[in-house]
């Protein structure tokens, strides 16, 4: 049996959620995202320093999400849009917890997998060393950032990215990556 | 040269360059999901004023947030800067956070460790 996305996201958006959306992943849509989450942090009156570093996690999940979307092929655009994929944004337990949603192909499955691991089990000056020589010594590609984003992520948060590989069908994996921001380094409300 | 003025946007940040006073000023949000396209004409224009640059060229960024997109265009912008102070012309780059902001402190500690031109890290106290 294939993976269900839409349970998948129903169970995601359990919780105190800021913003759920599936659906295509448009530059206009990470905008929009972008406004909500913000006015939102400013209703909970998040600290500053919190909600630049959920601002900031969020603009690279977003576009990570954008630069390396696929394009769904025919038979799945029945339910799905072209460039599909799923954000949700939400409170659990002192945390914010940023999640990403969407189609790979298997191929890259292992790559992204292995990205993951290795940027997680480095401390705080590896990632810094890291960021600066990719910062450094990589072109910019036509997609963005280079691989800097998940490097990033992980600087700014100092947690584990946490991430599953659903197979969907032959062709499709379906990456769920979720990132978590700490609030409790943000408890000197401004 | 003409100075080169463009309008911030929710994704783009307020630019300012000028030749005359040798005064070069990004600020706001860099966030665009394609940022070669945004920063490819501050290059170009810092190309040519490298050609006869002013003794002492001032340089103020002050970026609320940048995307991992922008911070390799940054870095082009700098390198350009660093070309002009190694042809013994004073550059100085005044990089501007927030109060509380360690994370835009540690960026630009992270370009003052990569380009050789002096910083002064300035704290923007509310």
């Amino acid at each position: 049996m294939s993976f269900d996305v839409n349970e998948y996201y129903s169970r995601l958006k359990g919780g105190d959620v800021l913003m759920a959306f599936k659906g295509n992943i448009s530059s206009e849509l990470i905008s929009n995202v972008l406004e909500v989450v913000e006015a939102r942090m400013d209703e909970y009156n998040e600290s500053s320093k919190i909600r630049k570093k959920v601002y900031n996690v969020l603009v690279e999940s977003l576009q990570n999400l954008y630069h390396h979307i696929e394009t769904l092929p025919e038979e799945m655009q029945e339910e799905f849009d072209t460039k599909f994929g799923i954000l949700v944004v939400s409170r659990i337990e002192e945390k914010y917890r940023i999640s990403t949603g969407n189609f790979i192909s298997p191929d890259k499955v292992d790559i992204l997998r292995t990205k993951i691991d290795k940027v997680n089990s480095m401390g705080k000056e590896e990632l810094k060393d890291m960021y600066k020589f990719i910062l450094n010594h990589q072109r910019l590609s036509e997609k963005g950032g280079g691989g800097l984003g998940l490097v990033d992520i992980a600087r700014k948060t100092g947690n584990d990215m946490e991430y599953t590989f659903e197979k969907y069908n032959e062709d499709y994996y379906f990456f769920n990556l979720d990132v978590y921001v700490d609030m409790a380094q943000g408890t000197e409300q401004n | 040269m003409e100075p080169l003025s463009i309008e911030g946007t929710a994704k783009t940040p307020t630019v300012k360059f000028n030749g005359h006073e040798g005064v070069i000023e990004i600020k706001g949000r860099s966030i665009p999901e394609n940022s070669i396209e945004f920063y490819k004409p501050l290059v170009e224009w810092l190309e040519e004023y490298s050609k006869t640059p002013l003794d002492l060229t001032q340089v103020n960024v002050q970026l609320e947030y940048f995307n991992t997109s922008s911070s390799k265009c940054i870095l082009d912008v700098f390198k350009k800067l660093e070309a002009i102070h190694k042809g013994s012309n004073e550059v100085i780059i005044n990089w501007y956070y927030e109060e509380d902001d360690e994370d835009m402190l540690e960026a630009g500690e992270d370009y003052e460790s990569i380009i050789r031109v002096p910083f002064k890290m300035i704290e923007i106290v509310e």
